[in-house]
């Protein structure tokens, strides 16, 4: 029971341990003046940050947090089309994008608003700046294998010194060289391909920039032939085809013009296995029985064929042994060789492209492009008097440059040029060259910084080519930076926090932050000392981000009280002598874990308990789920985490309970059926409960006769309920796991339930039902979670069983929820993928009586958090078990005005007890600067995370309000933004297109995707089960999860070998294609030879030993190593039935009732104001 | 002195008044405990769903439904009226309170989330300044009453 002293919320052990929390709560308060306190799971409430600012807790949520409801009037929605005339509207509104942008800020040391440098506008002739490009573009991908040997030798000064050495040949040969050669894409790839150092060698020599004018484009949209053509300018990297040599450019980095065109498609998407769709591959030395996917036969469009048959067998080789890496001379001579052309005359079409809106440039003009101006300027960035020059004019904060010299390209994110003349007024206004110049560097700060826009309507491809990355946290300080959290495991949505609550409602964005706290990390330092160094106001850790007032007194960086520091916290393990108190790993790294003392222990550590909960009702035993299951844990016993003290139990339920004995001595387990489930109890105190170890034998007896001890069963019920009380029952004393399969709807004894679906309204716009039939289960996870004893749900089910409700017994108990709808073991498929994630679930660390609480600076307030835990204070979330696939978030309102502090911190303090039976508080701390303008502010934003909290937010709403509620407030939350960024551009109401920052580009295909998700769309038939389950996946998967969920990564995969190479974890070079938009423009019909190869059924890749097929295996497991569990692959034909599996999650495409992504766009046009 | 019904029915307001006084001082005090992480939700809510707060909603509404249909028994329109949004808060929130077997309207597992909180503590003071009013205003129909009475009667 609670009781109500001060400290009862640090109890996490609040039931059946009697004394202790009276005890310690005493002495603490005596002791509180004299003595460090000690506080049961890091958290003190009479001390909690809470204290520290009182009033600010209670704050509204302000509305800027809530997406507006707003209604939109049917009249405003876009007609229907039928899905051809979309695509076609679709190709009308685009343009040409040499650029395409490339985000990569993972990488860089600069802020994630500083572009890269190569893009600076600058004046012209003098200046080398086209290398530059090329370099950025080549270095990216290499930063990003950090570990390739050929690497390390450039700097960026390094380079820029090269540069500029080569200033005078360069622009000499710019007037010269001018035809753009046809450059075949293949050679375009395999210079994407070549390691840094080479393209350092090739700008040393002066020919290599030759071939900086391409004509530019001038191809009004207009202009663009309606369908086959046009759908080539979508794709990126179609462009090369109409302009040769452009790709390479700087930004571009590593996309892999040609492949579009090429047929084969993967996709990749857990819950179903990735799809690859193999179509001709050109050489078909690789996978020869795979066939073509024709998806849509009737797309119009297609794209022009690239000859990659170029590329030779012997460069990819090359590419492929490490070896041949290392010396960056190998590839280099191929590439000038192969290319004919340069490839740098790229840039100057590109630029040229850029601009060709604004400026009359004359197609084969020798001017200097603004975009080589840029390249220009930046380089000379350093000590030219320009420098201070464009100093003077950029408002935005200048650190930057004072920090790093050239900042390694944070964002290589280029603008679709032609919307640089929307930029600002003033460019439009002049024409003279000089003004010219001018507005060319405006573009290109504002490029600099991250801040040009782009026109979502002109530029459908708006994703980056490989991935998007987390924004940078600039905090102005590289040693900060460098202890910042890491992005996968604390996030906010803005990089900046806004100085009030008037700037945040201004900026429309919502504000909060994303938390996976228990992430598998591969390097985690772990601190075992005799006190852990607290704020004794707030108790916050320290932390990177506090301020050392002394040698001896440091200032909390939450509440900013001084404390003192203890003398051992000087002393430096490492190097064994005391000093500066910097060298302790606790303020070296901001993710830190320590072995907490006994003081944070209310009882000894709990041993790591399992209970596994069965259903064999009669539709369970259908399902087969008992033979995998039972087989799984055979061979994984040994492997469960845990200790010698590890306990484990079984219980089978229909209409009755079966227990199963396990006690020294018997042979054979000993069943015991208990019929009367109204009032449960258990048929003998122990046994039931038995070491893991100690009653190996049995328990592998038991395992193996449980599949078919209950294949006569002809028993329809299922008493979910009182198989729960009882496993409650077992586990109270000790805390732990509970297992529960669940095929059937729970229809017998407490907590029954009748079944509530209308088939028939499944596609209906109206979702009723979302909501739980009653509260047995979340007042059963109560109790649970008090005893520690958290429920995790696998749903093998073939019918309804109303996830909605019983889930609640997972959702407050801290537990977790997987859903195998219509699950068959004969089903291979799903039935690889439950047991690949059921294996993962039972070896995957864990962490016993939990508790969570989140601290934030004074000022900012967290008020609504989302994830499976109970919320047992205001900031304090009580997790019976924490898994590493549990991701929270919560939201932030701002309560104070933050103006005179330069920062804010979140604090995330985790204290578990490890299944070895420690004691141990992970703490991870985010440090965020504050920023005092709309335009910081909105390019700030991190649009995936902010995609993560909506969707969060979306779920409460649907199920406090209605579903349609929450599909408008995701509309509304679109409009607001971009209007809010049409807003601070200051543009007024003159210009057209719908403009969104670099930052945000993505947002509104994210929202377009969101809509048509199972959690969110009406109109498809959808089961109410999976509607439930997606949304309960909305609220607690991990980031980088939901996003892939949301927004399936889409790649083709049958030209592998032309593709830049990346390195995988055990630093293997993966041939890594760009992702493609999931729209059928994008694929392609070629022919295979053996088509009929692929049966419908086909769930691997074959094995062959040819080097196309390795590739592929490689990138399969690349693409693998993120996930927690390997994903199912399943190969799909055009014609199999399977087709809709990858129909579906064509989401840019119009479908039945929803929107194709352009529409959408326009829908927002007309309403954003 | 003859006592009137109308009288009866102020005096009542009057008793049962002073109660419902008390009951949201409780309320705010509850949710102010709640906020300062004095005391663990589910305590909270147990407390007041099964008895203060939570289970105090209930009685709460019925001693103020009590008075008022007295009032409407005896014909004091005026004072009715004034009760009567409260009455329909009363049944609105009644009628939308989350599921649960209980006859409480607060979720353990909800009640955290600040907007809840703030607006339950705030749903608390605003009452406290309505019962609070209404207390001397019944005190003031009770007088008048007794007056009529005096008056008809002389």
């Amino acid at each position: 029971m609670y009781q109500p002293t001060t400290n009862m919320a640090e109890q996490n052990l609040p039931n059946g341990l009697p004394g202790p929390p009276h005890l310690e709560n005493k002495k603490q308060n005596i002791l509180s003046q004299e003595k460090p306190h000690y506080q049961f799971n890091g958290v003190h409430s009479s001390h909690s940050s809470r204290s520290s600012s009182p009033s600010a807790r209670m704050g509204q949520i302000p509305s800027s947090h809530l997406p507006p409801s707003r209604p939109i009037p049917q009249s405003q929605l876009p007609p229907s089309r039928s899905p051809v005339t979309a695509i076609a509207q679709n190709v009308a509104g685009l343009n040409f994008i040499q650029n395409t942008p490339n985000t990569n800020p993972k990488f860089t040391t600069s802020s994630p608003n500083l572009q890269n440098s190569a893009n600076f506008g600058q004046n012209s002739a003098f200046s080398p700046i086209v290398p530059t490009v090329p370099k950025q573009q080549v270095a990216q991908p290499n930063t990003e294998l950090e570990n390739i040997p050929l690497t390390n030798t450039n700097s960026n000064t390094l380079e820029n010194v090269k540069y500029q050495t080569n200033t005078v040949p360069i622009s000499a040969q710019n007037s010269t060289v001018r035809n753009p050669t046809p450059v075949n894409s293949s050679q375009i790839t395999n210079q994407q391909l070549q390691p840094f150092s080479q393209v350092s060698n090739q700008f040393s020599s002066s020919q290599a920039y030759q071939t900086f004018q391409n004509p530019p484009q001038q191809r009004p949209t207009n202009q663009i032939p309606p369908q086959a053509p046009l759908i080539r300018t979508q794709i990126p990297t179609t462009t090369v085809t109409s302009f040769p040599n452009v790709q390479i450019p700087s930004n571009q980095s590593p996309n892999q013009p040609s492949n579009l065109p090429q047929v084969p498609i993967m996709q990749h998407h857990r819950p179903i296995g990735p799809y690859n769709v193999y179509s001709n591959p050109p050489t078909n030395e690789g996978i020869s029985n795979v066939q073509s996917f024709n998806l849509n036969p009737n797309a119009p469009p297609k794209i022009l064929p690239l000859n990659n048959n170029q590329s030779s067998p012997v460069t990819v080789q090359a590419q492929f042994r490490p070896s041949s890496m290392s010396s960056p001379n190998l590839y280099q001579p191929q590439i000038n060789r192969t290319n004919g052309p340069p490839t740098t005359q790229n840039l100057g079409s590109q630029k040229a492209n850029l601009h060709s809106n604004r400026y009359p440039v004359p197609p084969a003009s020798n001017t200097i492009l603004p975009h080589q101006q840029a390249n220009l300027q930046q380089q000379n960035f350093q000590g030219t008097p320009q420098q201070q020059q464009y100093q003077n004019r950029i408002s935005q904060p200048l650190n930057v440059y004072q920090k790093q010299v050239y900042p390694a390209q944070p964002q290589t994110e280029h603008p679709p040029q032609p919307q640089l003349g929307n930029l600002t007024q003033p460019q439009n206004t002049y024409n003279t060259q000089h003004n010219q110049y001018q507005g060319v560097a405006q573009a290109g700060f504002s490029r600099y910084w991250g801040t040009e826009s782009y026109d979502l309507l002109q530029n459908p491809n708006v994703l980056p080519t490989i991935k998007i990355e987390a924004p940078r946290i600039s905090l102005g300080q590289e040693l900060l930076d460098q202890a910042n959290c890491s992005p996968d495991i604390f996030r906010c949505t803005m990089t900046k926090i806004p100085e009030n609550n008037s700037l945040l409602q201004k900026s429309r964005l919502p504000l909060g932050v994303l938390i996976h706290p228990f992430r598998d990390l591969s390097h985690l330092p772990v601190i075992q000392c005799n006190v852990i160094v607290r704020c004794r106001a707030c108790r916050t850790y320290i932390n990177p981000f506090v301020f050392f007032v002394d040698s001896k007194r440091w200032k909390c960086n939450l509440c900013y009280r001084i404390n003192e520091l203890p003398e051992e916290f000087q002393y430096d393990p490492v190097s064994k002598t005391y000093g500066d108190p910097s060298r302790r790993p606790e303020i070296k790294s901001s993710t830190i874990e320590y072995i907490a003392p006994a003081e944070y222990m209310l009882r000894p550590p709990q041993p790591a308990v399992y209970l596994y909960l069965l259903d064999v009702s009669r539709l369970a035993i259908e399902s087969g789920y008992l033979h995998s299951t039972c087989s799984i844990l055979l061979e994984e016993l040994k492997n469960l985490p845990g200790d010698a003290r590890t306990q484990i139990g079984f219980l089978a339920f229909d209409s009755a309970l079966h227990f199963y004995s396990l006690a020294e001595g018997l042979s054979q387990p000993h069943e015991m059926t208990i019929l009367d489930i109204d009032d449960v109890f258990l048929p003998t105190p122990d046994n039931l409960l038995v070491n893991l170890k100690d009653r190996m034998e049995l328990i592998k007896e038991l395992l193996s006769q449980l599949p078919t001890r209950y294949n006569n069963t002809f028993d329809n019920n299922s008493a979910l309920g009182a198989a729960l009380q009882v496993g409650y029952k077992m586990m109270s004393a000790t805390g732990g796991r509970v297992t529960v399969f669940q095929a059937s709807l729970p229809n017998f004894g407490p907590g029954a339930l009748t079944a509530r679906e209308d088939a028939s309204q499944r596609s209906s716009a109206e979702v009723t039902q979302l909501n739980p039939a009653n509260d047995f289960y979340k007042r059963l996870a109560l109790e649970c979670s008090g005893q520690q004893v958290a429920v995790d749900l696998f749903i093998v089910n073939s019918t309804y069983v109303d996830i909605a409700t019983i889930s609640g017994i997972s959702r407050f108990s801290g537990g977790c929820i997987y859903h195998f709808p219509l699950f068959k073991t004969s089903n291979t498929l799903q039935c690889e993928n439950f047991e690949k994630c059921f294996r993962r679930y039972l070896v995957r660390k864990i962490g016993f009586e939990a508790v969570m609480r989140i601290r934030c600076t004074r000022g900012l307030s967290i008020h609504t958090f989302h994830g499976n835990f109970f919320v047992r204070s205001t900031d304090l979330l009580s997790l019976p078990n924490i898994n590493p696939d549990a991701g929270f978030g919560m939201q932030v309102a701002i309560e104070e005005n933050l103006s005179d502090v330069q920062t804010v911190c979140f604090q995330a303090a985790l204290l578990y007890t490890s299944s070895k039976g420690e004691r141990r508080i992970r703490v991870h701390t985010m440090c965020l600067p504050i920023a005092s303008t709309l335009q910081d502010i909105i390019h700030s934003a991190d649009q995936q995370c902010i995609i993560g909290l909506l969707s969060k937010m979306a779920v409460d709403r649907s199920m406090q309000s209605s579903l349609s509620d929450a599909r408008e407030a995701f509309i509304n939350v679109a409009i607001d933004i971009l209007s809010s960024y049409k807003l601070s551009l200051n543009l007024g109401s003159s210009t057209s297109g719908l403009l969104a920052p670099n930052c945000l580009k993505v947002l509104p295909l994210y929202i377009s995707a969101l809509l048509k998700h199972i959690a969110f769309r009406i109109g498809t038939s959808t089961r109410l089960d999976d509607r439930v389950k997606a949304m309960i996946d909305m609220k607690t998967k991990p980031l980088y999860q939901l996003i892939q969920m949301i927004y399936p990564d889409l790649y083709a995969i049958h030209n592998l070998e032309n593709q830049e190479v990346i390195l995988n974890s055990e630093e293997e070079p993966v041939s890594m294609p760009r992702r493609l938009q999931l729209s059928a423009r994008c694929l392609e019909n070629t022919g295979v030879p053996s088509y009929d190869a692929i049966s419908d059924q086909m769930y691997e890749i074959p094995v062959l030993d040819n080097l196309r097929n390795q590739r592929l295996c490689q990138f399969i497991n690349y693409l693998n190593e993120d996930k927690p569990f390997t994903a199912t692959v399943q190969v799909i034909r055009d014609n199999s039935p399977n087709r809709v599996v990858f129909l579906e999650r064509l989401i840019e495409d119009r479908v039945e009732n929803a929107l194709s992504y352009h529409e959408f766009l326009q829908h927002l046009k007309t309403q954003v104001k | 002195m003859a006592f009137n019904f109308p009288a009866f029915s102020y005096i009542i307001a009057l008793i049962v008044d002073a109660f419902l006084i008390f009951f949201s001082l409780f309320h705010v005090i509850a949710f102010d405990e709640l906020k300062t992480d004095y005391k663990n939700p589910i305590d909270q809510c147990n407390s007041l769903n099964p008895w203060p707060i939570l289970q105090l909603v209930l009685p709460e509404y019925l001693l103020h439904l009590l008075f008022n249909i007295l009032f409407a028994a005896s014909g004091e329109w005026f004072s009715l009226c004034l009760n009567i949004p409260l009455i329909a808060y009363h049944l609105n929130r009644y009628r939308t309170r989350p599921v649960m077997s209980g006859c409480g309207i607060y979720d353990p597992t909800s009640i955290m989330n600040a907007d809840v909180l703030t607006r339950c503590q705030r749903e608390g003071w605003i009452k406290l300044a309505f019962y609070l009013l209404s207390f001397f205003y019944y005190l003031y129909g009770y007088v008048i009453a007794l007056e009529r009475d005096r008056i008809e009667h002389t």
